[in-house]
């Protein structure tokens, strides 16, 4: 990929000869034609920017918006008559806390497990004398197109005792494919059989060469896989939902769904919005909703512009890789 | 995997998975007769082809775009806000969608009320099931899917376009006639890969997205899994659908990988 980028530089830094204009060979829609490909790409960017933001921004502001206002329409780009109340009442919902806490626990605990798993796991892969290397590899590969399924996996997690444990949530899903391949060909392109020759003739063994060079020399994969599997852990809630039958081991993402998704299925019914105490209740409710969804989605969103390097760099390996 | 075996008998808990009798393929024939079939597959092939057709083709169109930006800060911008809806849980993207989508209080509606039309409860009626799920695939993926076009995008190579450029091709021309061609065997790899989990249709999101009212078109085979499976307990027979749902992608997956060796020459090994 380096070696395309200097390309890159190089060619552009070579001055153009221009062409002549031949009247001929160039209609005179040419002319235009770049501007509007301009114009049109840059409107319908900003169109898709303006797509992914406004839903967004939308829940921000209404979050922190009068209901009643919310209700009759009058919020689009502002808050109208700022209250706070629905984070005063997620802030005051143990179940939330309680949430919070799991999925720190089940995050922490689960992206140990899996990067370590798959550092340790790819590095024997990328190794050229790893007896039965390819017969490995396409065990792995078969599970990324062939599974049991649902059912199968219920069951064996059941009858190995997970259910209802943290484990059921960290350890079925711990080491994906993907995830192992991406970091097989890091390995593979950035630690020379050259440099493990070299050290075993100082005197370092398999052990010492792979936790005093291999894992300094990967700091940037090690960033990605963390990144990868926090993201993943955090936003996960589907193995907690079949695992877990215990309230109070839920994950955030499970108590959010219970409470954002769930209830409006049973409230959202054929009633009208006639004004009682209901309706009165139900306009706190969805305030509540808006205010959970930034306090769920907040830290990543914050985390995100430090983390974008490292995840264009996953991609870049990945596209190599294709 | 040892535990496919339970698709071919039938389960019950006491005899565990090495004791309960063989029933051979009944589970399969069961599912295939029974009046859900039609439904379940038709549901999930309608949302798998509508999404291909619609959700597959969006990131290529943004990354050629923003691939031709001069501008190298609007760029990083425009990925940067583009893909960062991929950081917000699928749990959080549906909450987004019943909240905005409210009949009495949801943005959409209130813009449907603004110009005068009749509010529509989305998350309620089956026939906005399909374009809801697909569009808010769009908007949460794209971005992400994005990257890796725009990865491949960087290694094609410069003289082309410098070369295009001195016989007078316009951008567009150049788009189509050199970016487009360099990245084909990118698409056609994801394409494979996209095909070989066609019915594995966003599972978790079809799940959630679901309520009693949209059943209907809502159903697909892995929710189906899932109800009649862990929900009503009735491990073989489910076990035996996501098998069948297994076996349908793999020859899916060879399929079309087969068809790209023949045509483009591109293929997953």
């Amino acid at each position: 990929m380096t070696t395309k980028t200097q390309t890159r530089l190089k060619t552009a830094a070579v001055p153009l000869v221009p062409g002549r204009p031949d009247r001929r060979r160039r209609p005179l829609r040419d002319k235009f034609a770049d501007p509007v490909f301009n114009t049109v790409a840059i409107v319908v960017l900003l169109l898709a920017i303006a797509a992914v933001v406004y839903p967004l921004y939308f829940v921000l502001i209404a979050s922190i918006s009068d209901p009643n206002q919310i209700y009759e329409g009058n919020v689009w780009f502002f808050p109208q008559g700022i209250t706070f109340e629905g984070y005063q009442r997620i802030f005051a919902d143990a179940r939330i806390w309680q949430g919070l806490g799991n999925t720190i626990l089940y995050t922490v605990v689960g992206t140990a497990i899996s990067v370590t798993a798959i550092l340790c796991g790819a590095y024997a892969l990328s190794r050229k004398d790893l007896p039965g290397r390819k017969i490995f590899m396409l065990v792995f590969v078969v599970t990324m197109f062939f599974d049991g399924g649902l059912i199968t996996k219920y069951l064996v997690v059941r009858d190995l005792g997970m259910l209802n444990t943290m484990w059921a949530v960290v350890l079925p899903g711990a080491v994906g494919v993907w995830n192992l391949i991406i970091a097989r060909a890091f390995f593979e392109q950035s630690i020379p059989d050259e440099l493990r020759e070299a050290a075993q003739i100082d005197g370092a063994n398999d052990f010492t060469f792979f936790l005093k060079m291999v894992l300094p020399l990967s700091k940037s994969l090690i960033m990605l896989m963390i990144m990868i599997h926090v993201v993943a852990n955090w936003n996960s809630f589907f193995d907690a939902l079949i695992f877990l039958n215990d309230d109070s081991k839920y994950p955030l993402q499970l108590v959010l769904r219970n409470i954002l998704i769930q209830s409006d299925i049973t409230s959202t019914g054929t009633t009208g919005g006639d004004i009682t105490s209901y309706a009165a209740a139900q306009r706190i409710a969805e305030l509540t909703k808006y205010a959970m969804i930034v306090v769920s989605s907040l830290p990543l969103m914050i985390a995100l512009p430090f983390m974008q390097k490292h995840f264009t760099k996953g991609a870049l390996i990945g596209a190599v890789k294709n | 995997m040892y535990g496919v075996q339970i698709a071919f008998r039938n389960y019950n808990p006491i005899d565990g998975f090495s004791g309960s009798p063989w029933v051979g393929l009944d589970n399969f024939v069961r599912f295939i007769h029974s009046y859900q079939f039609t439904q379940v597959i038709g549901n999930t092939l309608w949302i798998a082809v509508l999404g291909l057709l619609v959700a597959f083709p969006v990131p290529i169109v943004l990354a050629l775009v923003v691939n031709q930006l001069q501008s190298e800060r609007f760029k990083k911008f425009t990925q940067t806000v583009l893909y960062s809806p991929a950081f917000i849980s699928t749990v959080v993207v549906v909450g987004i969608m019943f909240v905005l989508l409210s009949p009495r209080s949801g943005l959409v509606n209130n813009v449907i009320k603004l110009t005068g039309g009749e509010p529509i409860f989305f998350m309620g009626s089956p026939e906005w099931f399909r374009p809801v799920y697909v569009i808010s695939d769009v908007w949460q993926n794209a971005g992400f899917s994005m990257i890796v076009y725009l990865a491949a995008l960087a290694s094609v190579d410069p003289a082309l376009h410098d070369a295009a450029k001195v016989d007078g091709a316009s951008k567009f021309q150049r788009v189509r006639h050199i970016d487009l061609p360099g990245i084909t065997p990118v698409i056609t790899i994801l394409f494979i890969l996209a095909i070989g989990n066609l019915l594995n249709v966003g599972f978790e999101k079809a799940l959630l997205m679901q309520t009693d009212l949209n059943l209907s078109t809502s159903e697909v085979i892995q929710t189906y899994v899932y109800h009649a499976g862990l929900q009503q307990a009735q491990f073989s027979y489910s076990a035996a659908i996501g098998l069948f749902n297994s076996i349908l992608n793999l020859a899916l997956l060879l399929t079309f990988n087969w068809i790209a060796r023949r045509t483009h020459q591109a293929s997953l090994w």
